[in-house]
């Protein structure tokens, strides 16, 4: 069973895609009969005696038996500990509210930045972007979100600097640019010097020295989306040349 | 569900980039975005893409009572959907500001300025009359949607094929399209319709804004235009002040706008046309390309090609190698030749020697008998010190061990021999 999902790792899979959960029917007596036990991760969910792909892209593949999809969607569903670009919306009390671009709105407490206390209140307006992280994100209770990691520290969250531009791209990008050693970012790297940040939820803010490279940046980007590595490549080295 | 608001950071980059006469997708302040119209199967369905805008319309008709007022005029009737495919900002089912708003606008600048004869839709006056229903559908939201919309109207109406209408007497006959060919619409000009926002209380000038452009821009100004110049339609919205000389220099671009548009509209109609009449694939099915189903795209399905280098590479490998080169013969005896690379045949050789030996058997038997003898009694000792070994090699050794040690063996090889001196006496009786 898992040698079917394993041949298909890389592969593109399509909603409806389903392997098989039986056990193989002969058992090697050299090797040890252990029961294989398969994790899912996003895009892949059980229906009875299968394992069908609920979402389309590539299935990937992690030791010992992790499995999820790899797909391109835009639609974000927060999770604890995650970090987002988020707008606040209102300033209610001692709450701010913060769209995320979520189903529903997070709430951001004004303790919940470095130094701040009961007097010293953070310096944030209404339509300000935040950039946050997740100590609550539950299906049946309100997000919550806090500009401090556990020791206290900003560490890189809290309210943005003026300038620079704010857009969306898939969330499948926003994975590839946070990973590691992305070859995108390193791409990137050898254009312009830019500040940028990436939520996890597919907003990206980007700021160059001018207007001109900011906005080359972002198309940049935005187009990345749909791009293989060689056009991509090649567009980076077209823009490297000035052409654009 | 509320839409995605607009942020601080965008409002003000944007408002610098249209200062520094900068738009987001790389425009200059007079360009329009792309537009792409297709067809649907159906007579009278257009689809148009204005960059990430795109808009459905289909036209429809019906025999109604016309109005008591004009009892010999057809029905024009428009419709917009804003539905929340296009935007989570639009809701299902209720007129939204936008939507009244937008339906408004198409309906002067379509029915005020009678682009479509109403009269030739006429059945019988008074009591029947066509109605053209317009349904506009927004299918994504990215700015502009009354230009796209008004072009989309009115491609569908020049596209639209209402049945033939045959009158005898009193009674009316409706023929299908397979009985009569559906006579198109008369559309005597194409009102289009071109958007202008304005920044800077109308310091600054876009055409054709784009969603996040319309959220920031403090005017509107949008001029429905025919290719002949006539002003169709003219509506300012957003309350900002604008000089003549601001409108003017609108309706000069307009103009050109709309020439280039209905350029486009006229030559999308005749491939149409020309396609539709070579039967060959044309309206949605021509515009959906087979290979765009996935963003990602792999060349090679891995499946069924990843194994079969390894299996070729297999079966040349089991594969004997072919003999390359042929071996000269080697000659090793003149007259003896050698084919091949095994070892060397000396059976010719042998051959010769046992000829000798024959005729050394015929010259004296006695002699033959002695060496039968040694044979015998070698063959012996063979047998008693050597268990189990058949090669001459083998014997060959022994026989040199034999040599140095004599003393315990030979006394068992004297008795032999008088073993097998009596065997071989023996022999004859045999």
């Amino acid at each position: 069973m898992l040698s079917s999902l394993k041949d298909r790792v890389g592969a593109v899979l399509l909603p409806g895609d389903g392997f098989s959960l039986d056990t193989d029917d002969t058992i090697s007596l050299t090797e040890q009969a252990k029961p294989d036990k398969v994790l899912c991760g996003p895009g892949l969910r059980r229906s009875g005696a299968r394992l069908v792909a609920c979402k389309s892209g590539v299935l990937r593949h992690k030791l010992p038996n992790v499995f999820w999809v790899d797909s391109q969607q835009r639609r974000y569903v927060p999770a604890k500990g995650e970090t987002v670009i988020g707008i606040v919306m209102l300033k209610s009390g001692d709450v701010f509210k913060v769209d995320f671009g979520g189903s529903e709105q997070a709430s951001l407490s004004y303790l919940a930045f470095e130094g701040s206390t009961k007097r010293n209140r953070p310096n944030v307006q209404v339509g300000d972007l935040v950039f946050a992280q997740f100590t609550i994100a539950n299906k049946d209770m309100e997000p919550e979100l806090v500009c401090i990691d556990s020791s206290g520290r900003a560490n890189g969250m809290g309210v943005f600097g003026p300038g620079g531009l704010l857009f969306r791209v898939s969330l499948g990008l926003v994975r590839r640019l946070l990973a590691p050693h992305s070859d995108i970012r390193s791409d990137l790297d050898q254009l312009f010097p830019c500040e940028l940040v990436v939520g996890m939820n597919g907003r990206v803010w980007v700021k160059s020295s001018s207007i001109q490279q900011t906005l080359i940046l972002a198309n940049l980007l935005q187009s990345c989306d749909t791009m293989t590595a060689p056009q991509r490549q090649e567009l980076f080295k077209r823009v490297k040349q000035g052409a654009l | 569900m509320k839409d995605t608001p607009l942020s601080n950071c965008e409002r003000d980059f944007l408002l610098k980039a249209i200062e520094e006469k900068k738009r987001l997708d790389g425009r200059q302040t007079y360009d329009y975005r792309k537009i792409k119209i297709t067809f649907g199967t159906d007579y009278g369905c257009c689809f148009v893409d204005l960059g990430k805008t795109r808009v459905m319309a289909q036209v429809s008709c019906e025999l109604v009572a016309p109005k008591e007022n004009r009892p010999n005029e057809g029905v024009m009737f428009f419709n917009i959907e804003l539905s929340p495919m296009a935007s989570p900002a639009f809701e299902q089912g209720r007129q939204s500001e936008l939507s009244v708003k937008l339906n408004r606008q198409l309906e002067r600048c379509f029915r005020n300025s009678k682009c479509i004869d109403t009269e030739s839709l006429c059945v019988v006056s008074g009591e029947k009359v066509w109605q053209i229903r317009v349904d506009v559908h927004m299918l994504n939201h990215d700015g502009n949607l009354m230009d796209a919309a008004s072009v989309a109207a009115i491609t569908a109406l020049c596209h639209f094929r209402r049945p033939d209408v045959g009158i005898q007497g009193d009674e009316v006959t409706v023929y299908s399209p397979e009985e009569r060919d559906p006579i198109p619409l008369s559309v005597y000009h194409m009102p289009i319709s071109v958007s202008f926002s304005f920044f800077q209380q109308g310091t600054y000038l876009l055409v054709d804004p784009c969603e996040r452009e319309e959220r920031v821009m403090d005017g509107l100004l949008m001029i429905a235009m025919n290719k002949h110049r006539e002003i169709c339609s003219i509506q300012s919205s957003g309350g900002i002040m604008l000089l003549k000389e601001q409108v003017m220099r609108c309706s000069k671009i307009a103009s050109v706008k709309v020439s280039e548009i209905t350029a486009l509209i006229s030559k999308a109609l005749e491939n149409d046309k020309k396609a539709r009449k070579e039967g060959g694939k044309f309206g949605f099915a021509e515009s959906m390309p087979q290979e765009r189903i996935t963003a990602l795209k792999k060349d090679e399905t891995s499946v069924e090609m990843s194994d079969v280098s390894e299996k070729a590479d297999e079966i040349i490998q089991k594969a004997e190698v072919p003999h390359q080169t042929v071996p000269s013969p080697v000659v090793p005896v003149a007259g003896v030749g050698q084919i091949g690379e095994d070892l060397q045949h000396t059976w010719g050789l042998d051959d010769e020697d046992d000829d000798e030996e024959e005729e050394h058997k015929e010259d004296s038997d006695e002699e033959q008998d002695e060496k039968n003898m040694d044979v015998e009694h070698e063959k012996e000792i063979r047998g008693c010190v050597v268990e189990i070994s058949d090669s001459e090699e083998e014997e060959v050794i022994i026989l040199q061990a034999e040599k140095p040690g004599k003393t315990p063996i030979k006394t068992g090889s004297d008795s032999h021999q008088k073993g097998a001196a009596a065997a071989s006496r023996k022999r004859p009786n045999k």
